[in-house]
C-alpha cells in the first residue's frame, strides 16, 4: 500500500479514475506513512486524518456517482499560511496560539471545490518569513535529503519547508505552499521537487496569512512539472474578495507542458553569475542551456543590471509591508496574549512573547523605512528599484521567451550554518526576489544533484501571466534532465 | 450682501486677529462600509455589524465599495472641486484596540477630491449685517472609522466596540480662509447643507455623523494678508487643533477660548506650542491632549492590498448630471422665482427641510408675506425656544392656512400673530383658533360706524382737536379697535374715522 504514496499527482488520479484503488485506500496510506514518519520529518503542524478520510469517503462517492472533479481523491497538504475552516491555523507563530478559522482561503477552497483531500497543515517559517524553515514555532522540518556520508540534517528551505518536505518524502500527492521571496522555489530546488511561484494575481491571497501583500503568491510544491501545472491551474483564480486578484483566465497549463522548446529564445542573464557560487551550480547552469540547445531552443546572453539593487530593495519591501501587515496582532482579538500593567505592556508582552527573532528583526527593519525621515531613503528608492527591476525585465522579454537561471546559489545547508548571520541568510534568494519585486512567474525544476548528491534547481522565469512557457521550459528540463534520483529513506 | 467684518480681539499689546481652518468628517451615507460588506446601521447592539475583515482577521482583504467612492465624487461635485480621476490609499499605522488592523486605510497623498470653493453665508450679529465670503477647500478624501472605545462600563477594563469599524468617512479639508468664530459655524453649516441635499451624508452631528477639527492661530493684524500673498505660513502664528467638535455652540466657544488662551501666552512672553487640543463643553475651555513631540510618527505608506482607484469621466458625468439642486442653486431660485432678498432666501435655504417647508408655506400665497411668516415668526419662536424645524408644533398646512385667513380679510395681521401664538400653545388649525374665539374681522361698516360715533361721543375734546392735528387720529383708531377687541377691519375704521372726523 505504501507504494500508492510514491505516485506523482497525475497518475494517483489516473489510478482513481480507472478505479484502480479508492481515495480510501490511497488517503489512508498517506494517513499511515504521515503516522509513521512525520516524528522524524516534522513536515505537518496539524494533522487531520478524520477529516481526510470523511473526505475521501465523499470523493469515492462522487467518483461513483460520476461527479468526479479534477482533483478527486487527491490527498493533499496545505502550507500552514492558509486559514482552513476549522483547522487551526498559526503560520507557525506562537502569536496566533490556537486561532481556528471560521472561514476558508480562496485557494484551499478551489482545491476542495475539485474534490482533493486536506491532509493536514504544513510546516513553515514563522508568517513566511525565513529560508530555512527554522523560525518555525515548531521547530524546522528535516530535508529527506542528507549528503552522502553524513548524518547532519539539512534544512528543506523555506519559508515552504515542511510543504516540500512533504512531497519529496511522500507524504502527500503534493502541497501548496507561497511564495514572498523564493519561498516555493528555493524549498522545491533543496528537495528535489517542482515549485511554482505564479505571476502575481494570479492566486487569490484571500484568507492566506500576510506577510508582504504586494509580494506574496500563492503556487505549489509538487513531483513532477505536470503535476505543478495541474495544481496552479486550480490554485490560480479570479476572486472579487482580493483586490488585487487579476480578472483573467486561468489557461490549461497541463497542456503545453510537453511542448517542448523548438524555436523559442531563452535569455541567460549574465549578472546571475554571482561570487562564491559553487562551480556545480555553474555547471548546472550550462547544462541546462546545453539541453535547451540541444532541443531547439535559441540561447540569448542578456543583462539585466539592476538585478543586484533587488535583494536590498526587496529587504525594505518585505519587512516595510510585513511591519503594517502584522499589526493587528495585538491579542486583542484572537490568538494568543500576554496581559500587562496597562495597554502597553499588554502590546510589548503579547508582541514580544508571540514572535519570533526573525519576524521582531524583521518588524523592526519595516517599521524603520517606513519611518518619517527615513521613508523617502528606503521605502520610495526601493519602490524605484523596483520599477527599474521590471523594466529590465520588460526589455529582455522583447526579445525572449523566458530566462534560465539557477534556483539557488548553493544546494540545502545544514541547520545551524547560517542562522548565525541573517545577512547569509537572506542571500539565499538571491535568485527568486527579483521574480516576486517585478511579479513575475518562476518555477524551479530539479535538475541534478551537487557533489554530495544533494538535489539542485535550475529556474525558468517568464513574461507577466505567459506561465505556459515556463511550464513548456520546465517540462522540457525535467525530461533532459531525468532526474530520478529519490533521498535514501533514513526516518 | 455687506462687507465681510474685520474680527480683532483686544490684547494688552494691540489687536489680533484669528486664522482658522478646518477638517471636518462627514461619515458617508451607505449601507455597506468602506472596504467590508458589512452594514452600517446605528444603534445596533455592540459587535453586530462587523465583517471578517473590519476585525482585521487572518488573512482578510479591503475590497472598495464603489457606492462610497460614488458619493465621494458626488460630494466633491457638490463642493465646486476637482475630481482626481487616479486616487490612492494608502495606511496611517498606530495602535489601538479600536483600530483591529493597525492602521487606518485612508488616502494622504493623492486624495479622490481636490481644491474647490464654497459660498458661506453668515447671520448678521452682534449689529453686524449679514454677509458671504468665499472658503477654498484643499481636498476631501476618504477613510476608514475607527471602532468605539468604551472606558466607563468597568473600573479595570476597556470594551470595544466595532460597529463604527470601517465605516466610510469623507474628510473634508478647508483652506485657512476663515476669520471668526461665527464663520466657522457658518462654514460647517453650509458643508452640513450641501452633503444632507446631495445625500451623500445626513449631516447629524448629535450622532458625531458630521465632526470638526478646528485649526486656531492667532496674528497681528496685516499678517494674514501677507499669507495670502505669498503663500508663506511663517506669517501666520502657530496653530493648535482642537479635535472632534459636534455642535455649532462648541466650535464658537472654542475657539473664542482658545484665541485668547494663545494671545495670553503670546503677550505673557511665551510661545504657543503645536498641539492637539480638546474642547471641555462642561468648563468651557481646551485641553491638551497630545503635543507635537507625542504624536505619533503615522509610517504612512501605499496600502498593498489595493489598487489606485481610477474613475472615468463617464462616471463622473454619470453623477454630475443627477446631482440634486444644491442649496446655492436654491437660494438662487427662490431670489428669482420667489423675489426673496438673498438673506431671507439664504436662510430659507440653509437645509433641506426649511426650504421644503417654505416652498409648501409659499405655494399659491404672496411668496414675501409667506417668507416673513416663516423665517421671522416661526424660526423667531424655534430659535427661542431651541427647537429644530421637525419639532415645530405648526405645520406647514397650518400656517398656510393663517396666511390664507389675512389674504381674505378674515383677520386682520395683529390678529393673525395672536391666532399663531394660539397654535403654537397647540389650539390646532387656524380657521378653528378664529372660530372657537370669535376672532373674525368686523368688516360690517355699519358695526364700525356704530362703535366710531360711540368714541368721537366720549371724547369731544379730542375730536375737536384731530382737526388742528390730524396726525393725532391714530389715538382714535386705537380707541376704536380697542373697543372692537382689534377685530374692526383697520382699513374700514381708517376711512370712516375720516369721513366722521371731518379729515
Amino acid at each position: 500500500m505504501s507504494e500508492l504514496t510514491k505516485l506523482t499527482l497525475t497518475d494517483a488520479l489516473d489510478g482513481l479514475g480507472k478505479g484502480e484503488f479508492s481515495s480510501v485506500e490511497l488517503t489512508q496510506a498517506f494517513v499511515d506513512t504521515i503516522e509513521a514518519s512525520n516524528d522524524a520529518l516534522n513536515a505537518y503542524v496539524v494533522k487531520t486524518p478524520d477529516q481526510a478520510l470523511a473526505m475521501a469517503k465523499e470523493s469515492d462517492a462522487r467518483r461513483a456517482a460520476g461527479n468526479a472533479g479534477r482533483l478527486d481523491g487527491a490527498p493533499l497538504g496545505v502550507k500552514d499560511l492558509y486559514c482552513t475552516k476549522g483547522v487551526r491555523t498559526t503560520a507557525c507563530s506562537n502569536i496566533l496560539g490556537e486561532f481556528t478559522p471560521t472561514y476558508e482561503s480562496t485557494v484551499t477552497q478551489n482545491l476542495w471545490d475539485e474534490g482533493a483531500v486536506m491532509l493536514g497543515k504544513l510546516n513553515m517559517d514563522e508568517f513566511a518569513m525565513g529560508s530555512s524553515n527554522e523560525t518555525s514555532r515548531f521547530g524546522p522540518p528535516s530535508n529527506p535529503w542528507r549528503r552522502g556520508g553524513s548524518n547532519a540534517t539539512l534544512t528543506a528551505g523555506g519559508s515552504s519547508g515542511g510543504s516540500a518536505t512533504a512531497v519529496a518524502s511522500d507524504l502527500c500527492l503534493a502541497a501548496t505552499a507561497s511564495d514572498t521571496g523564493g519561498s516555493i522555489r528555493q524549498p522545491a530546488a533543496f528537495t528535489g521537487t517542482v515549485g511554482i511561484k505564479p505571476t502575481y494575481g494570479r492566486a487569490s491571497r484571500y484568507g492566506m496569512v500576510a506577510f508582504a501583500s504586494s509580494l506574496d503568491q500563492a503556487g505549489p510544491i509538487a513531483k513532477t512539472v505536470s503535476d505543478a501545472a495541474l495544481l496552479t491551474e486550480i490554485m490560480c483564480s479570479h476572486d472579487a474578495k482580493d483586490s488585487t486578484s487579476l480578472n483573467v483566465e486561468t489557461p490549461n497549463w497541463l497542456a503545453d507542458v510537453g511542448k517542448g522548446v523548438k524555436g523559442m529564445k531563452i535569455g541567460v542573464p549574465k549578472e546571475y553569475r554571482v561570487d562564491g557560487m559553487p562551480q556545480e551550480i555553474e555547471d548546472l547552469w550550462q547544462t541546462g542551456i546545453k539541453w535547451l540547445k540541444s532541443m531547439g531552443a535559441e540561447i540569448v546572453d542578456v543583462s539585466l543590471p539592476h538585478t543586484k539593487y533587488a535583494l536590498p530593495a526587496y529587504y525594505i519591501v518585505a519587512p516595510a509591508e510585513a511591519s503594517s501587515n502584522l499589526a493587528r496582532y495585538d491579542g486583542m482579538r484572537y490568538g494568543a496574549r500576554v496581559d500587562g500593567n496597562d495597554l502597553t505592556g499588554t502590546y510589548e508582552g503579547t508582541r514580544a512573547g508571540g514572535f519570533g527573532a526573525e519576524v521582531q528583526r524583521r518588524l523592526m527593519i519595516g517599521t524603520y523605512v517606513l519611518s518619517s525621515g527615513y521613508y523617502d531613503a528606503y521605502y520610495l528608492r526601493a519602490q524605484k528599484v523596483r520599477t527599474r527591476i521590471l523594466q529590465d525585465f520588460e526589455t529582455v522579454f522583447a526579445d525572449v521567451d523566458a530566462l534560465l537561471t539557477p534556483t539557488c546559489p548553493s544546494a540545502a545547508f545544514a541547520y545551524g550554518e547560517k542562522t548565525d548571520d541573517p545577512v547569509q541568510m537572506y542571500l539565499n534568494d538571491i535568485f527568486t526576489v527579483t521574480a516576486n519585486l517585478a511579479g513575475l512567474p518562476g518555477i524551479s525544476v530539479p535538475a541534478g544533484v551537487d557533489n554530495d548528491g544533494l538535489p539542485l534547481g535550475l529556474q525558468v522565469i517568464g513574461k507577466a501571466l505567459d506561465e505556459a512557457t515556463c511550464f513548456q521550459v520546465a517540462g522540457a528540463l525535467e525530461e533532459a534532465a531525468g532526474f530520478v534520483a529519490k533521498p535514501d529513506k533514513w526516518w | 450682501m455687506s462687507e465681510r467684518p474685520t474680527y480683532t480681539l483686544k490684547g494688552d499689546t494691540g489687536d489680533w486677529e484669528i486664522v482658522l481652518g478646518l477638517e471636518v468628517h462627514a461619515q458617508v451615507s451607505s449601507n455597506a462600509k468602506l472596504f467590508s460588506g458589512a452594514s452600517t446601521t446605528f444603534g445596533a447592539e455592540p459587535n453586530q455589524n462587523v465583517s471578517l475583515v473590519d476585525a482585521a482577521m487572518p488573512g482578510m482583504l479591503p475590497v472598495i465599495n464603489k457606492f462610497c467612492v460614488e458619493q465621494a465624487v458626488r460630494t466633491g461635485l457638490g463642493l465646486n472641486a476637482q475630481i482626481n480621476k487616479v486616487s490612492r490609499f494608502d495606511r496611517k499605522n498606530y495602535f489601538y484596540p479600536d483600530l483591529p488592523q493597525g492602521y487606518q486605510i485612508s488616502q494622504f497623498e493623492h486624495p479622490i477630491v481636490g481644491e474647490g470653493v464654497i459660498e458661506v453665508d453668515v447671520e448678521p450679529s452682534h449689529g453686524d449685517p449679514a454677509y458671504a465670503f468665499p472658503v477654498r477647500i484643499e481636498r476631501l478624501h476618504l477613510e476608514q472609522d475607527a471602532g468605539k472605545s468604551i472606558h466607563d462600563m468597568d473600573p479595570t477594563a476597556t470594551y470595544v466596540d466595532l460597529n463604527r469599524s470601517g465605516v466610510a468617512l469623507m474628510e473634508i479639508v478647508s483652506k485657512p480662509d476663515i476669520r471668526t468664530p461665527l464663520e466657522a459655524a457658518a462654514y460647517v453649516k453650509k458643508l452640513k447643507a450641501i452633503v444632507v441635499a446631495l445625500g451623500t451624508c445626513d449631516g447629524d452631528m448629535e450622532k458625531g455623523n458630521l465632526r470638526a477639527d478646528v485649526n486656531v492661530s492667532v496674528c497681528k493684524p496685516g499678517a494674514y494678508e501677507k499669507f495670502r500673498e505669498t503663500g508663506d505660513f511663517g506669517h501666520l502664528g502657530t496653530r493648535c487643533e482642537i479635535k472632534n467638535m459636534n455642535s455649532f455652540r462648541f466650535i464658537q466657544a472654542a475657539i473664542e477660548f482658545e484665541a485668547q488662551r494663545q494671545i495670553e501666552i503670546i503677550e505673557g512672553g511665551g510661545t504657543v506650542d503645536q498641539e492637539t487640543r480638546l474642547y471641555d463643553p462642561d468648563k468651557g475651555e481646551t485641553r491638551s491632549m497630545r503635543s507635537k513631540e507625542d504624536a505619533h510618527d503615522y509610517r504612512y505608506f501605499p496600502d498593498p492590498d489595493l489598487l489606485p482607484l481610477e474613475i472615468d469621466d463617464a462616471f463622473i458625468e454619470g453623477i454630475r448630471v443627477n446631482l440634486p439642486e444644491l442649496p446655492d442653486q436654491k437660494r438662487a431660485r427662490f431670489e428669482s422665482e420667489y423675489g426673496l432678498s438673498r438673506y431671507d432666501a439664504g436662510v430659507l435655504t440653509a437645509d433641506a427641510e426649511s426650504a421644503d417647508f417654505y416652498e409648501t408655506v409659499a405655494k399659491g400665497r404672496d411668496p414675501k408675506l409667506a417668507a416673513n411668516w416663516v423665517s421671522q415668526e416661526l424660526f423667531g419662536y424655534l430659535n427661542k425656544a431651541e427647537l429644530d424645524l421637525s419639532q415645530t408644533p405648526v405645520s406647514a398646512v397650518q400656517l398656510g392656512g393663517l396666511i390664507d385667513l389675512i389674504r381674505d380679510e378674515v383677520i386682520s395681521g395683529k390678529i393673525a400673530k395672536d391666532v399663531f401664538q394660539r397654535m403654537i400653545d397647540g389650539e390646532g388649525d387656524p380657521a378653528d383658533i378664529v372660530e372657537k374665539h370669535g376672532l373674525k374681522q368686523v368688516t360690517d361698516t355699519g358695526a364700525i360706524e356704530a362703535i366710531i360715533d360711540e368714541v368721537i361721543a366720549a371724547n369731544p375734546e379730542q375730536a375737536a382737536a384731530v382737526k388742528e392735528k390730524p396726525k393725532s387720529m391714530g389715538w382714535f383708531v386705537g380707541q376704536v379697535m380697542k373697543a372692537s377687541s382689534g377685530k374692526a377691519n383697520p382699513q374700514a375704521v381708517n376711512k370712516i374715522l375720516r369721513e366722521k372726523l371731518g379729515l
